[in-house]
């Protein structure tokens, strides 16, 4: 171990001969056990922005997660510019990196600077969304699976309510990929229990404004709260939004509506330990292990998956006060 | 034929108005109980009551829409005051001991700064009107979500908590407020010179600088009076959800505040202003959106149900339209008679 002392005395060395002197190390030493070998990985991160808070704590959870493993990350915020991730991109092939990290803005456009990739040898993963390139072109996708964290929902509503209830459904902006797959997950629940039925079904657009609207025309179309079970919002803030409606309306949360929503946002924590919502499923914004064990896999010559599903659990409010306190 | 003079003269006024009934009508046929208005803790509760809740933002910022469109331009930047002052009234709430007062004149005074800003690019430097605007929609709101650092930051005040959702004499107070804006531009905009002089710049700049008026001014003015409307509808957004969403607090009302002064019967080019017939406008667009959403339809047509309507109001209200249907009414009614000179008659009616 003395050999790794004297390469930490070296850090003005720069991270290119810290890399030789390491390849050195482990060519003399093949038995140094493959996480001091990590210890000098080299990672390129290329984050969209930081336009709502869960892409901030995504990027502070994989940013800890690289120093809580020794890596040097370089990071780089492309504020929602696809061609300031692709220069982000070359300029970390330039550095000839161990491995990327590419959170795409969009889907398309991504071949080429994928092929400059693949051809300086260096693995890319994609971060929480996919990319319409060939598979082959980057080595693994980690992401969550928004169709289970749909399916799970309406599990738990299922369990909750013995397979009998009115949903009311505030979906996503329309024909956005969360808002699709999340119904679609959670039809494919429900379909199997003839008591469940989505009764209303509506967007709010993702936005606590639109949950509120919506779920107040809700409750005038259906004469108030007795016909309606339980809410499935896609995301927090429409249920947040939602709640607020259901207060107004004299309608009470989680006694006469029951409340699940996705993403685990810190205010519905709050929501849940007042008594107004009840479960939250996470969508999971701790992506930094799955993808650096991803590129580690893949320098050994391990197979990866092309889709690495990260998902969050399903929160209750029994931990949601602790947990408020924890995400604030 | 008396009453065909009437409805000649009143075409303008009545296009509208028939609109929107017939569309409260056919949503009361296809949603049963939407016109049911019941009392709930002492207020009225019921569809037509969200319609005008809902509709008090919008209606705000179409006051001052029809204002700056009177004068000959546009304000696109709405949305953005809206996000800037809904962001303002959540930070100081949550941050400083201000009093409620002081927030609400805070918010208000930065609304009053952004359309001064507008008002400055467009008057004095004689900037295009959806040139300069464009500049604060697009930075406003950036600008609201560098305030909020791009959270959603939720408050809590009793004050403001009434302001979105109270009530007041059965009323939602929101709507009181509205009422008020509305009656007190009705009277400084028709009981004044000042509607006839902004309307005069509207229609010709040379010529009202050349009889006196002060362009430039009342162009400025016109700015900062939408911008003081947006953010008041701001204040009201953010107590609403008792929380300021800078990325989408306003997001697009600018447009539907544009279409309710051109469902107005408004023209773009100024010199025209209704300010009544834009609140009716607004009436029209939030009816449709509550009735799409208690309508049961499938999320993915509410815009095109939207437009799909939208088009058919201002096609009734198009003078081509206009023109052939009072032309066929007058062949029915007394054969023959010529309707070309009535219809040129409505050209320029100056009522609110």
């Amino acid at each position: 171990m003395q050999s790794l002392s004297v390469r930490s005395s070296l850090p003005w060395l720069g991270a290119f001969k810290r890399k030789a002197v390491l390849t050195t190390f482990s060519v003399l030493l093949p038995v140094l056990s493959a996480s001091a070998m990590a210890a000098d990985l080299t990672i390129g991160f290329s984050q969209i922005g930081s336009e709502s808070g869960w892409r901030t704590s995504e990027t502070e959870s994989i940013k800890a997660e690289a120093e809580r493993r020794g890596y040097d990350l370089k990071f780089s915020d492309a504020q929602q510019k696809q061609e300031n991730q692709i220069k982000a991109v070359r300029s970390f092939i330039a550095q000839g990196v161990d491995g990327i990290l590419l959170a795409p803005v969009v889907e398309t456009g991504w071949d080429q600077v994928l092929k400059e990739a693949q051809r300086a040898k260096i693995p890319v993963v994609l971060i929480d969304r996919g990319v319409a390139a060939d598979p082959s072109l980057y080595l693994t996708k980690v992401a969550s699976d928004f169709k289970e964290e749909g399916s799970l929902a309406a599990s738990w509503l299922a369990a909750k309510t013995n397979g009998r209830c009115n949903i009311v459904e505030l979906q996503g902006s329309v024909g956005s990929s969360a808002a699709i797959d999340r119904k679609t997950g959670f039809d494919s629940i429900i379909s199997n229990f003839p008591n469940m039925t989505i009764i209303r079904s509506q967007s709010g657009s993702f936005t606590r404004a639109g949950g509120k609207e919506v779920m107040e025309s809700f409750l005038k179309a259906e004469g108030g709260a007795k016909n309606i079970c339980a809410l499935f919002a896609h995301n927090d803030d429409m249920a947040l939004g939602a709640i607020l409606a259901m207060k107004e309306a004299g309608v009470k949360p989680t006694k006469d509506i029951l409340v699940v929503s996705i993403d685990a946002v810190p205010d519905i924590f709050k929501a849940m330990a007042d008594g107004e919502a009840n479960a939250t499923i996470e969508l999971n914004p701790h992506l930094g292990g799955p993808a650096f064990d991803a590129i580690l896999a893949s320098k050994k010559g391990t197979k990866v998956d092309k889709w690495i599903k990260a998902n969050g659990p399903l929160y209750l409010p029994d931990t949601a006060a602790a947990e408020y306190a924890k995400r604030k | 034929m008396k009453k065909n003079n009437f409805l000649h003269k009143h075409q303008k006024t009545l296009a509208p108005l028939l609109s929107l009934v017939l569309i409260i009508l056919v949503t009361a046929s296809i949603t049963p109980g939407f016109l049911s208005i019941k009392i709930v803790d002492g207020h009225l509760f019921g569809s037509l009551l969200d319609i005008l809740h809902r509709a008090t933002p919008t209606a705000l910022v179409a006051l001052g829409m029809a204002v700056v469109i009177g004068t000959r331009g546009i304000d696109l930047s709405v949305g953005a005051v809206i996000a800037i002052s809904g962001a303002v009234t959540a930070v100081l709430t949550v941050n400083t001991d201000f009093p409620v007062w002081l927030v609400v004149l805070c918010a208000l005074g930065t609304g009053v700064v952004c359309g001064l800003w507008n008002g400055i690019l467009v008057s004095v430097f004689n900037i295009q009107p959806i040139v300069a605007t464009l500049i604060l929609m697009v930075a406003g709101r950036g600008i609201a979500q560098m305030i909020t650092e791009g959270q959603i930051v939720t408050f809590h005040s009793d004050v403001l908590d009434a302001i979105g959702n109270g009530y007041f004499l059965a009323f939602p107070i929101r709507v009181w407020i509205a009422i008020g804006m509305i009656v007190l531009t009705v009277l400084v905009m028709r009981k004044t010179a000042l509607g006839l002089f902004i309307e005069a710049v509207g229609a010709n700049v040379r010529a009202s600088r050349l009889v006196g008026i002060e362009a430039r001014l009342l162009v400025l003015s016109a700015y900062v009076f939408s911008g003081f409307c947006a953010a008041m509808s701001g204040i009201i957004l953010a107590a609403d959800i008792r929380g300021a969403d800078a990325n989408n607090a306003g997001l697009w009302l600018e447009l539907d505040a544009i279409l309710a002064v051109v469902l107005a019967g408004a023209s773009l080019a100024g010199g025209r202003i209704y300010l009544l017939l834009t609140i009716v406008g607004v009436l029209i667009i939030q009816t449709l959106t509550t009735a799409i959403l208690t309508s049961g339809l499938p999320a993915q047509y509410n815009l095109v149900v939207k437009a799909t309507i939208i088009l058919a109001v201002l096609l009734i209200q198009s003078p081509k339209t206009r023109q052939w249907l009072s032309g066929f009414f007058s062949k029915n009614k007394n054969a023959g008679k010529s309707s070309a000179g009535e219809a040129s008659t409505d050209k320029r009616s100056a009522k609110p």
